[in-house]
């Protein structure tokens, strides 16, 4: 996140702006990982679920999708909600409070969203759904209730009929009615207001999710009820009893008799929805905006101003989808829920391609930037690249980025970065990831594993480095360090020529070693005259030579004699006369040697084969 | 649950109900009937990039004290011990009681006793690339795989400093990540590798391994023979699946014994359990034998990158940041 100083205009001469760039911290909270993770799962679910399915059923697994998403939060919620209770230090029990009343908010959002966006529902189940929305989110009254309801004497508890209130505002019907029958009991006075009020009540008609009714048939029966509602209220019938009359006034929708029980509702969204059960049961999604409006309005009283859930709320029973992403991205630290809820909504197929100045629509910038933020972390940077794949403009490019610059401590994770790089085709981060590992195997002397990194990207250039570096401590050391790892070379051999030489060079002296001198004599010479070898070797191969040479046995042929002394005019033919002044001593006796040794042997070998077999 | 799952161990499902697991530096023991954890921060390996797999021969108890009493800092490095950023990765442990071998990243092998502060042994540059995993063959000799396709035996008797026997892979030099001794016949290991291939090996014979068997999609990072039934074989892998190898020979009955509880010895007389596995690992043509393959993942998204079995329990780990338990493998 970017805390920006104001701007600096056109006109003036260029101060210097700090910026404050801060961490997302969420991403490192433990309880909250669970979040990424899970709804990772449910992401990729639905990405890959197919679409084949159209209409309902489409919709209902849309719906399961959402109804997945929202119950990870609630578990996330859960778990912090204890880590808040276990929480000994202040700080972090407030840190996790907050966080919980955040996960709280988001639910409530991502609920309304369900049923008026997602699930789309219509005029009729629309209430039921909103009621059920209400009863799940305002949970401030359930210890008041719990408290009356365990109490001996319920009817006697001062609180008793707030309880009944609270059933009667949020549609719960049958409780109230069996609060009321212990009234009843209680108090024989009222049992004739009791048994009315509970008809009122048992008679209420409510919409059906079915199709057992139509929405006139509902409709009628409806205006038939508040009427008759209404003749009660007139006739006097619960005068004596406030708390009743009080009620029969909420059944009917009286605002002001609904609204005196502020306290029981605490949100102006419950009162929404008390006043659409009581007043407009059949209400449009079109219509909530003007109630919600409305409702809102009296609710609030020009008390208080509205806080940016509500300003959320609202937007959602607007339908304004934008203005609610837009909102959510603002109010909430991270992309989390913003990411997910509009590819939900694109995948309902509600968002048009409302393209942003930089060309890719808000689906894809909200994934891009959610899954740029898992980067940073050491671990869930891997969720993160599902998310870049499902972003077709973007996404690859995003994740090029991004992998190549994940901190490889291990080779574990190496190896893992490399598999999501070669599943992609990405060459070029699998050639520069291989190179870096190899050289970081290479300076703490892992001869065998910058080896094995080399193969992995098939890199000859550094199979070349990697044979040189051993040819080189040979050299220096006058035997090979790490022979498990050259006599074992196999197919890869073939690598780089360098590679080739080096793993021949050390046949030929294991083939020295057993004693195969023929053997070893052929596969030495063949190392210079195939070209195998590389120019600045000869010497060293040649001087090899010498023991062979100086064995009582022949065994180089003259045709291979001849060949070792082309190489060695070769060799020093190449060199300058300036070269030659600079060689030392060492180096010409080295040179004397092998022209008397080659000139012995050819001599023997000419007698050899002249030589007739058995005579 | 922390980070990515690196590491589990179901020793002590039959016992107390728990599983083990390690992931970033903390040994968590899990009770697995009501998910309550038991954290024991005890840094196994003292270095902070860690991966490692525990196997542990002995009951529940001598793991917990091994773990409250030591720990061996920088137990694998690069070059210089005491730089800052010379710290190695330790890639594979394996413990039988009291001793514990480990292997790194650095090439080297280390032979740790519980009771001693420091390594009893350590074979430096054992290896010129990565060891990727340690196994016992026997109690004193141990198998090792390396990022170069190659399967040593250390006689951990001897003093010199080289393996007492080298196996590769035909073909290409395939890294290979994990090795398993089959429970009964000491003479067969599994291996797998890189390219998801499970390789089984007669170690009497030959230097190559008996039979290649195409397996994961990505490198496979565990294989298990099931301990008491090792018809049975479990591989899991970076492409997300965790595969069920069965070669027990009559497919459709399991025999009793399997199930948990008691042996039951009425279906199968002792020789002919030895000759079924005897036929089944190291045939040269597993169709001919019925082997029969199952996934044992149905939604596969991430890498697993561990698991372990114990009776019918079975329990895994995934780059998810979650562990899986099954306790009812053969129902």
């Amino acid at each position: 996140l970017l805390d920006l100083p104001p701007p600096c205009g056109e006109g003036r001469p260029s101060s210097s702006c700090v910026f404050v760039v801060r961490k997302d911290q969420d991403i490192y909270i433990q309880t909250l990982r669970k979040l990424f993770n899970e709804s990772h799962g449910i992401f990729i679910g639905l990405q890959r679920s197919e679409e084949e399915f159209a209409g309902k059923s489409r919709k209902t697994q849309l719906v399961q999708v959402s109804k997945n998403y929202r119950s990870v939060i609630r578990a996330c919620m859960e778990d912090m909600h204890q880590a808040a209770v276990s929480a000994r230090d202040p700080a972090l029990h407030s840190q996790y409070s907050t966080q919980v009343s955040i996960l709280s908010a988001m639910e409530l959002i991502w609920n309304l969203c369900e049923i008026l966006f997602v699930e789309a529902a219509v005029a009729g189940p629309l209430l039921l759904r909103l009621l059920d929305w209400v009863r799940l989110h305002v949970c401030d009254v359930d210890n008041m209730v719990r408290e009356v309801l365990s109490s001996e004497n319920p009817s006697k508890h001062e609180l008793f009929w707030n309880v009944v209130d609270v059933f009667v505002l949020q549609g719960r019907m049958d409780e109230a009615r069996h609060l009321l029958s212990k009234e009843a009991s209680a108090n024989p006075t009222s049992v004739n207001m009791c048994r009315i009020l509970d008809d009122l009540m048992k008679k209420m008609p409510v919409p059906s999710l079915g199709n057992t009714q139509t929405l006139t048939e509902m409709e009628l029966k409806w205006q038939h009820w508040h009427e008759e509602c209404q003749r009660y209220l007139q006739d006097g019938t619960f005068a004596s009893n406030s708390h009743m009359e009080s009620i029969c006034k909420i059944l009917l929708g009286d605002e002001n008799a609904i609204l005196e029980k502020k306290e029981l509702m605490t949100t102006w969204y419950h009162f929404l929805v008390t006043r659409l059960l009581y007043s407009h049961p059949t209400v449009k999604p079109m219509e909530l905006r003007f109630y919600a409006q409305s409702s809102m309005d009296l609710f609030l009283g020009g008390e208080s101003s509205p806080e940016p859930l509500d300003t959320i709320l609202m937007a959602a029973f607007e339908f304004e989808l934008h203005q609610v992403i837009k909102e959510c991205s603002i109010a909430l630290s991270n992309w989390w829920f913003v990411a997910h809820l509009t590819d939900l909504l694109d995948h309902c197929k509600l968002l048009q391609s409302h393209n942003l100045y930089f060309g890719s629509n808000m689906r894809e910038f909200l994934l891009l930037e959610y899954a740029s933020g898992l980067f940073s972390h050491y671990s869930l940077w891997q969720l993160g690249v599902d998310y870049f794949d499902h972003c077709p403009e973007y996404g690859r490019v995003y994740l090029e980025l991004h992998i190549e610059r994940i901190p490889l401590n291990t080779e574990q994770k190496a190896l893992k970065v490399l598999r999501i790089c070669e599943q992609r085709q990405m060459h070029e981060q699998v050639r520069s990831i291989c190179k870096i590992m190899a050289m970081k195997a290479l300076r703490n002397n892992r001869l065998g594993s910058a080896l094995s990194w080399s193969i992995r990207a098939k890199d000859a250039a550094f199979a070349t480095l990697i044979s040189d570096r051993f040819l080189k401590d040979y050299c220096e050391k006058g035997c090979f360090s790490d022979l498990d790892l050259i006599d074992n070379l196999g197919p890869s051999m073939l690598l780089s020529d360098r590679l080739t030489f080096l793993g021949k060079y050390r046949e030929f002296h294991r083939l020295y070693g057993e004693k195969r001198f023929s053997e070893a004599a052929k596969l030495l010479l063949m190392l210079m005259t195939a070209h195998i070898a590389p120019c600045s070797f000869w010497m060293t191969l040649l001087t090899d030579a010498l023991p062979l040479l100086e064995q009582k046995e022949v065994i180089f042929s003259a045709e291979q004699t001849y060949e070792l002394m082309r190489c060695l005019e070769d060799l020093t033919a190449g060199k300058s006369d300036k070269q030659k002044f600079q060689d030392d001593d060492v180096e010409t006796m080295k040179v004397e040697m092998l022209r008397l040794a080659l000139a012995r042997n050819l001599a023997r070998v000419i007698v050899k084969e002249g030589t007739l077999e058995g005579s | 649950d922390g980070t990515s799952c690196v590491s589990v161990c179901a020793r002590c499902l039959a016992k107390s109900d728990g599983v083990i697991s390690i992931q970033d530096n903390r040994i968590s023991i899990w009770s697995v009937g009501d998910l309550g954890n038991v954290g024991l921060n005890g840094e196994y390996q003292g270095e902070p990039q860690l991966l490692c797999d525990i196997r542990h021969n002995g009951d529940v108890m001598d793991m917990q004290t091994l773990s409250a009493n030591q720990r061996w800092e920088k137990a694998h490095y690069h070059v210089d011990r005491d730089a800052s950023c010379g710290g190695a990765a330790c890639t594979g442990v394996i413990c039988s009681n009291p001793e514990i071998v480990t292997v790194g990243e650095d090439g080297r092998i280390n032979l740790f006793r519980a009771d001693q502060k420091d390594a009893v042994r350590t074979i430096d540059n054992a290896d010129s690339s990565t060891l990727h995993a340690v196994t016992f063959l026997r109690t004193t000799e141990i198998l090792t795989v390396n990022s170069i396709g190659q399967l040593k035996i250390w006689d951990l008797r001897q003093q010199r400093n080289e393996p007492s026997q080298i196996f590769s892979l035909t073909g290409d030099r395939v890294p290979l990540h994990c090795v398993d001794r089959h429970p009964n016949q000491q003479h067969i290991v599994a291996t797998g590798g890189q390219d998801g291939m499970l390789s089984i090996w007669d170690i009497r014979q030959g230097t190559m391994p008996v039979s290649l068997l195409n397996a994961h999609e990505a490198e496979m990072w565990e294989v298990h023979f099931h301990p008491s039934n090792p018809d049975h074989l479990f591989t899991c892998s970076e492409d997300g699946s965790l595969w069920h190898w069965d070669t027990s020979t009559s497919v459709s009955e399991k025999p009793s014994f399997l199930h948990q509880g008691g042996r039951s010895t009425t279906y199968f007389s002792h020789n002919t359990i030895n000759q079924s596995v005897v036929s089944a690992w190291l045939s040269n043509d597993p169709t001919k034998d019925r082997m029969e393959i199952t996934n044992l993942i149905p939604n596969q998204t991430l890498s697993v990158n561990s698991l372990d079995i114990l009776g019918p329990c079975l329990v895994y780990g995934t780059d998810a940041e979650a562990i899986y338990v099954n306790r009812h493998l053969f129902a």
